[in-house]
């Protein structure tokens, strides 16, 4: 077992496309770290890295204390699930997961034991003699992730595995590679551009953009305390509204649009102006009652409503021509296309960033 | 295109073309420029010295009538024989593409001339026409018709025109059935909609949909009159009666086993080569714009 | 079609057997002379029905040839094209293999240049460069045998580009895994590529097995002893064109014989044949 550190790393291709900027973090061993972000946004490139796939331009990364930048990816002690599963089409399930094993001179009843193992594991064990073509897409995913058992490395490695599965099976197979991963306790780094993938296999949640990476921390840290815009946008579903605000004569304002928040944050917004972020489901539809203390209230004017049953998303605008807001209530509520409400958001649940660095602005401070 | 994933190497993959490598310098590009070098100079009466004449032995040749005629009964075949074998094949590929369910089995039936040497499609084909005993000939005469290829130039380029095209109908039927098969039904059936009749349908619809593999097909026909029919000319008519079927490459071949004209048999391979590269330089822009479609 | 007419369609196979016909009859012609005595043929009566010689004549054929010349039984010639055919197909097969995976696989100085010269020779076939290249074997003291009669026509830009389009459809992950799986680039050849490769190499074997079968011109050139020669020049060489004296069902018997290897190899791999044939055209 090992930790993965990584030092500055940075990669620039040939032609001068700078695909990852100075990238530092360390995986503890064991743990499940997970990058996520938005195509193109360097995660897979630096997971490659890692693999040793691409070559690094600069830092280092190091896996179990020993540096790798300079070793082969047979040498490095890893194993990977392709987005793809990059299963070999011409051998059979068992010869799939044996050939690195046979590759690396493993005796052959060991190489058998360690299959069969990992078959019983995955469910596979009627599987081996059939050749990938003959598996379904779910059973594919099972035979890349025995490829990667059988061989008991320092780490995982995982780009992308369940993006070529139905919604259904994807579900079914994140909890199984959490289960997996929490049994073997192997390191493992993750890549995905699904939020929500990311938020419920990680211990450790990185979110990168454009090559850099924006936060690292607990899933549930980063949901409630986004450190940046970025951050606060791409965890959650639906989004944060994210509204541009101004300091008006009595308070908080809207840039856009007719005035429609109650209540001041006590704070001061930079001249450069601030983005509000409020989830969801934290604003709530009220009566006449105020806004909880040091919170905000908000005129409403709904325009569309979604019950889906366990809970209703409504669409609309804050006053009547402001921006465009989206509140999650759990159960049914009652309200009208047309109609003006007035809804509700505690202080805590308020989030205000800069709208020139994108940086948290600290509502406690 | 190229790919992402490579291996890092810097003999092996010299090793590895090593082979092709060899055999493509020392059997392509030495003999064919020993052919450029060659058509630019002229031997002595007993071959033991040489001299630079620039291009005198092409002038030569074509000072000559007899090299007009050959070039002249070359195209005259070429173009008799890609007629015949694209439109016949044609024809047979139209009628298999309405069977749905026998077309498999008629290309079967139809495709295996394709693999008979020319060589011996000339000796079947001349079995059939062999002035004394030939079943063909035979009944020829019988309806009054004397036929005999080894004295008659019409009747020895008719034999080899046959016997080529019976040899590449298979190919370009293949070719044309693939292709037709490639056409949506639904656009056959919105021209049916539409009232065009089945022959109207098939030269408004069909035939130019179907041009690219006639344009490629055409473009295949011509090399393989030029070098493949060399079989069949030498094992039926020998290029005879009278040089009536001598082709181009016939004639570098004849000539240059008589011997002599060293020089003036390389400039005739030169301009063979240039001739296949022209076409091959046609063939690929019509692939260049079939990719851009 | 979209009309159903019973009689367009009854007409439409009318026609194709028609053409069937006619394809298949100079060979049915050539195979009913090779089972008559040669005066039948001579006298120009032969039936167009078989005759009682069958096995007779192809006994002769194969094992002790004509009796006007002296010219060798066709046992050893199938024996020389079955060479040839088969060094050839296998030659470029393996040549072409490994080029193409340098070429695709590796990046090295001159890549493309090689690459280039490779893709040239597509343009010129050996007849238009026959003398300089006969020569060049002479020289090599390669006449009269295999090696000179196969291997200048094993060069071949055909299989190279074919092997190196399906390549280039290999997805890059599997090349991955098998690096992370501890594949050098030989392993990788050996263990995934080349194995995913059978049905082209298969499709390419087909169409250069009768590629090599069929040839006439180099073979002609190239051999001058009798016991090298092979079957497409073999049946050439016993018909006399102005002499009535040939021993047809002898040649016919040949002539059958030297069809069979490749026709066979077609019809039995038809669907390869056809893939090879029309993935080629690219």
């Amino acid at each position: 077992m090992a930790e993965v550190v990584l030092t500055g790393v940075g990669k620039t291709y040939a032609g001068g496309v700078t695909a990852v900027t100075d990238v530092e973090f360390t995986v503890p061993d064991g743990a499940f770290c997970v990058l996520v972000g938005p195509s193109g946004c360097g995660k897979s490139t630096l997971l490659r890295m890692i693999a040793g796939l691409e070559t690094i331009t600069t830092g280092t990364v190091s896996i179990g204390g020993r540096v790798v930048n300079a070793v082969e990816p047979a040498e490095r002690d890893i194993a990977m699930v392709f987005q793809n599963y990059a299963l070999y089409p011409h051998m059979s399930v068992y010869d799939n997961m044996a050939y690195g094993l046979r590759n690396r001179g493993t005796p052959k009843a060991e190489i058998e034991t360690r299959v069969r193992e990992a078959a019983r594991v995955l469910e596979l064990g009627d599987l081996l003699a059939r050749k990938p073509r003959q598996l379904s897409g779910g059973q594919r995913q099972r035979v890349a992730m025995g490829r990667a058992i059988v061989r008991k490395p320092q780490v995982f490695l995982f780009d992308e595995p369940l993006s070529n599965l139905d919604a259904k099976l994807r579900v079914q197979m994140r909890v199984e590679i959490r289960r997996l991963q929490r049994s073997l306790a192997t390191t493992s780094v993750y890549v995905t551009h699904d939020q929500l993938e990311a938020m419920t296999l990680a211990d450790m949640l990185v979110v990168m953009n454009k090559g850099r990476v924006e936060q690292i921390g607990a899933p549930l840290d980063l949901y409630r305390r986004p450190e940046t815009l970025f951050v606060a946008g791409f965890i959650g579903a639906p989004p944060m509204n994210l509204i541009d605000v101004a300091i008006g004569p009595d308070g908080l304002r809207p840039v856009a649009g007719d005035a429609g928040i109650v209540g001041g944050l006590g704070i001061a917004v930079p001249a450069t102006g601030a983005r509000l972020g409020i989830r969801p489901e934290h604003l709530h539809v009220v009566g006449d009652e105020p806004a909880p203390e040091g919170g905000i209230a908000l005129s409403y004017t709904v325009s569309a409503v979604e019950a889906v049953g366990a809970e209703t998303f409504l669409h609309g605008r804050l006053g009547a021509t402001g921006p465009d807001v989206v509140i999650r209530e759990p159960g049914t509520i009652a309200a009208a296309p047309g109609t003006v409400r007035r809804v509700v958001a505690r202080r805590d649940d308020l989030h205000l960033f800069d709208r020139e660095t994108g940086r948290r602005i600290p509502l406690d401070a | 295109m190229e790919k992402r994933a490579i291996f890092q190497g810097r003999l092996l993959p010299f090793a590895l073309v090593a082979p092709q490598l060899v055999v493509t310098l020392v059997f392509f590009y030495w003999p064919a420029s020993q052919a450029v070098w060659q058509s630019f100079l002229q031997e002595d009466a007993f071959g033991l010295s040489s001299e630079f004449v620039g291009f005198a032995n092409y002038r030569d040749l074509f000072a000559k009538a007899d090299y007009y005629r050959t070039i002249g009964t070359t195209a005259f075949f070429s173009a008799l024989v890609t007629a015949l074998s694209l439109s016949i094949a044609l024809f047979l590929a139209v009628q298999a593409d309405r069977q749905l369910k026998g077309a498999t089995a008629y290309r079967t039936l139809l495709i295996w001339p394709y693999a008979v040497a020319p060589a011996v499609a000339g000796v079947l084909w001349f079995f059939m026409f062999q002035p004394s005993l030939g079943l063909v000939s035979q009944g020829l005469r019988g309806l009054g018709f004397t036929w005999n290829p080894l004295l008659d130039s019409t009747d020895a380029m008719a034999l080899v025109v046959m016997a080529a095209t019976w040899k590449q109908v298979s190919y370009n039927f293949l070719f044309f059935l693939a292709g037709l098969q490639a056409i949506p039904k639904s656009v056959i059936e919105a021209a049916a909609i539409d009232g065009a009749r089945p022959v109207r349908r098939f030269w408004t619809i069909v035939f130019p949909l179907l041009s690219p593999t006639t344009f490629y097909l055409f473009v295949v026909n011509v090399v393989y009159v030029f070098f493949d029919t060399f079989g069949i000319i030498d094992a039926t008519t020998a290029g005879g009666p009278a040089k009536a079927t001598e082709t181009l490459v016939y004639k570098v071949y004849s000539d240059g086993r008589v011997g002599g004209d060293l020089g003036g048999s390389a400039a005739q391979s030169v301009i063979l080569m240039v001739i296949v590269i022209a076409l091959t330089a046609v063939q690929f822009r019509f692939i260049e714009r079939k990719v851009q479609y | 079609m979209v009309e159903h007419r019973p009689f367009g369609t009854a007409l439409a196979h009318l026609t194709l057997l028609i053409g069937i016909a006619i394809l298949a009859f100079p060979v049915y012609l050539a195979f009913v002379a090779s089972t008559w005595d040669a005066a039948t043929i001579a006298n120009g009566k032969m039936p167009l029905t078989p005759g009682p010689l069958f096995l007779e004549n192809y006994w002769r054929t194969l094992f002790v040839g004509t009796s006007g010349t002296t010219r060798q039984p066709v046992g050893g010639m199938l024996f020389n094209s079955f060479v040839m055919a088969m060094t050839i197909a296998i030659g470029k097969i393996v040549i072409s293999l490994t080029s193409a995976f340098a070429v695709v696989y590796f990046r090295f100085p001159f890549r493309m240049t090689i690459f280039w010269l490779i893709f040239v020779t597509l343009m010129l076939p050996v007849e238009v460069r026959i003398y300089p290249t006969y020569k060049i074997v002479a020289d090599l003291n390669m006449l009269d045998t295999y090696a000179g009669l196969t291997i200048p026509l094993i060069a071949s830009a055909t299989a190279t580009l074919l092997f190196r389009q399906f390549f280039m459809t290999v997805p890059d992950e599997l090349v991955e895994a098998s690096k992370i799986d501890g594949a050098g680039p030989m392993k990788f050849f050996r263990d995934t590529l080349v194995p995913l490769s059978v049905t082209s190499v298969a499709a390419m074997f087909v169409i250069q097995f009768i590629y090599g079968w069929n040839q006439y011109l180099w073979p002609l050139l190239i051999t001058t002893r009798d016991d090298m020669q092979t079957i497409v020049i073999g049946i050439k060489k016993m018909i006399v064109t102005q002499d009535a004296l040939t021993e047809w069902q002898l040649a016919m018997a040949t002539a059958v014989l030297a069809m069979l290897p490749p026709v066979l190899v077609v019809i039995v791999m038809q669907k390869l044949f056809v893939r090879g044939l029309v993935e080629t055209e690219k």
